[in-house]
């Protein structure tokens, strides 16, 4: 009886949480221009848009340039912060933690809003690069978190040993600590990448005038009214997301990077 | 390699350097944001560097503390609901087992990093007349014909919270899942049904961690700019929705500006109550 119960209430759970992403996969195949659920007639077409459409396609290739750069962005600036509360005893850096989730913690208007006043005051407000350094700053958290988790995991006997055996530091860094860090240093990366491609707020505050990213393509298409291809593109975003957290889940560990073992910055 | 205290200068540089980005990139503009905050506006969309008042005064009218007093019950209803189901849904997913567990944090996951845009525009879908709830009720003849249920409160709750819930179960998760499983057991075997084990075992450990939660998924909701835009009517738009609209469509920048230092000094003020809350849990 409690298994049943218990058993109900996660099925519900699961299917509020997949409905909306299912109807749009149904309204995203109609065969004509409308959205009706169940859809009327069938069609992929609306799936080959995303390329063929130059708006889409520019779109798209918006999306993933800022979204590759600005993760790298993210990574390379959590890295050292990472390392250095691993490897000193500086109660004082925590501030520097602090000062990298704070732009991700607080509501996102926020964020937005500090980088068009540092841009607009700079004069290159509008620049299709300043979405970039924005997104990396952004997300300097997710890695951050990632790292820290993963540095929490080394054992540190394990150098201790290597050390005592004659490898310099950067032998151990490269020969032990290397390996044991690229799951977390690629899961940081993955978490940035798919939180950049569905930004929208700070991309449309910093340059939405100038450079369409997909979820800006879309909102903006909303108001011509609503088309199966932005169903269509819903439908990648949900599918990619669930494909790199999937990927990170088969070659990392997830509820770990998700705490379940509390070893965060240990 | 034992942690050690930097020494040489050489030590501190892994730490300089990244700083000194963040400083330039997040507090510089931050800073850059109150001060406008206190600048004049000029009209043309367009503002002189003063020392002036006039954007926190527009506070004091009585239109803007209904859309405070709005924002802040919007938010708390939508941490309550949120948490409430994520509770029991993050102690059934902390006794999964492995593989089903993951699946389904994939899932949350994948939910979570969905864009605002994305979420207000599938619940927009099924709210619509055409596609979505009101055709399946009208099928199953619990309704004359499908209707529009958008824009409307029901629907810009629905969508936040739709967008709530995965966060509050992973904030929840490594509390719950750290949580002995032995405990809960002993109150079964002593003769407590399920619900009372829950109650009165599971809940009062947890309570900080339930705590902390809502706090943070009061400022998750508070930052939410779209949905309520998407889902709701001009009577259910929020503070964030508010600054959006002052600073991009309006060119106001010193009034948003002055709305957002009004909202990071409330956030603020309750991510470190969260933090305090949280902190007992480890000393208790």
């Amino acid at each position: 009886m409690q298994r049943l119960v218990s058993r109900l209430f996660m099925a519900i759970i699961a299917l509020l949480l997949a409905g909306p992403i299912v109807v749009l996969a149904g309204v995203s195949v109609n065969g004509e221009q409308v959205l009706y659920f169940p859809p009327h007639g069938f069609s992929l077409g609306w799936y080959g848009a995303i390329v063929t459409d130059p708006g889409w396609r520019g779109a798209l290739f918006a999306s993933l340039a800022v979204a590759t750069l600005a993760a790298a962005g993210a990574v390379l600036i959590a890295l050292p912060i990472a390392w250095f509360l691993w490897r000193r005893i500086a109660p004082w850096a925590e501030i520097v933690r602090a000062l990298g989730l704070a732009p991700f913690i607080l509501p996102p208007v926020i964020t937005a809003l500090g980088f068009l006043s540092f841009w607009a005051t700079l004069g290159v407000y509008g620049q299709p690069w300043t979405v970039v350094v924005s997104h990396a700053i952004f997300l300097v958290a997710l890695p951050l978190v990632t790292l820290s988790t993963g540095f929490g995991s080394i054992e540190r006997e394990v150098l201790e040993a290597g050390a005592t055996m004659g490898a310099t530091d950067r032998q151990l860094l490269r020969t032990v600590m290397l390996p044991l860090m690229v799951p977390y240093i690629v899961s940081g990366y993955a978490f940035a990448f798919v939180l950049s491609l569905n930004e929208y707020i700070i991309a449309y505050m910093v340059a939405g005038f100038t450079l369409e990213t997909l979820p800006i393509k879309i909102f903006n298409s909303l108001r011509y009214g609503y088309t199966p291809t932005m169903a269509a593109v819903t439908v990648v975003f949900v599918c990619v997301a669930a494909l790199v957290f999937g990927l990170v889940a088969r070659f990392g560990n997830l509820p770990r990077l998700l705490g379940a073992y509390g070893d965060m910055g240990k | 390699m034992k942690r050690e205290r930097p020494r040489a200068l050489a030590d501190y540089l892994p730490v300089a350097v990244p700083t000194a980005v963040l400083a330039i990139f997040f507090v510089m503009p931050f800073g850059i944001m109150v001060a406008i905050s206190f600048f004049k506006r000029v009209q043309g969309g367009f503002y002189t560097p003063d020392f002036v008042f006039d954007n926190y005064a527009r506070f004091l009218s009585a239109f803007f503390g209904r859309v405070l007093g709005f924002s802040m019950g919007l938010a708390a209803l939508v941490a309550l609901i949120a948490v409430s189901i994520a509770l029991p849904f993050t102690v059934q997913l902390a006794a999964l087992r492995g593989r089903a567990q993951v699946a389904w944090l994939v899932a949350l996951l994948a939910v979570l990093s969905l864009s605002e845009v994305i979420i207000g525009f599938a619940w927009a879908t099924l709210f619509s007349r055409t596609a979505g709830i009101s055709n399946i009720l009208a099928f199953l003849g619990a309704m004359a014909r499908p209707v529009s249920l958008s824009p409307s409160f029901g629907a810009v709750l629905t969508g936040m919270v739709y967008q709530a819930f995965p966060y509050a179960v992973l904030i929840l998760y490594p509390a719950v899942v750290r949580l002995d499983p032995a405990l809960a057991e002993a109150s079964r075997t002593l003769g407590a049904s399920p619900v009372r084990a829950f109650l009165t075992v599971v809940l009062p450990a947890l309570r900080h961690a339930v705590g902390a939660t809502l706090i943070l998924v009061f400022v998750f909701a508070l930052g939410s700019y779209l949905l309520p835009q998407m889902l709701g009517q001009p009577q259910h738009w929020t503070i964030s929705v508010l600054v959006t609209d002052q600073a991009v469509y309006q060119s106001n920048l010193p009034f948003a500006a002055a709305m957002a230092v009004f909202l990071v000094l409330a956030c603020l003020g309750l991510i470190g109550i969260a933090t305090l809350v949280g902190r007992q849990k480890e000393l208790a």
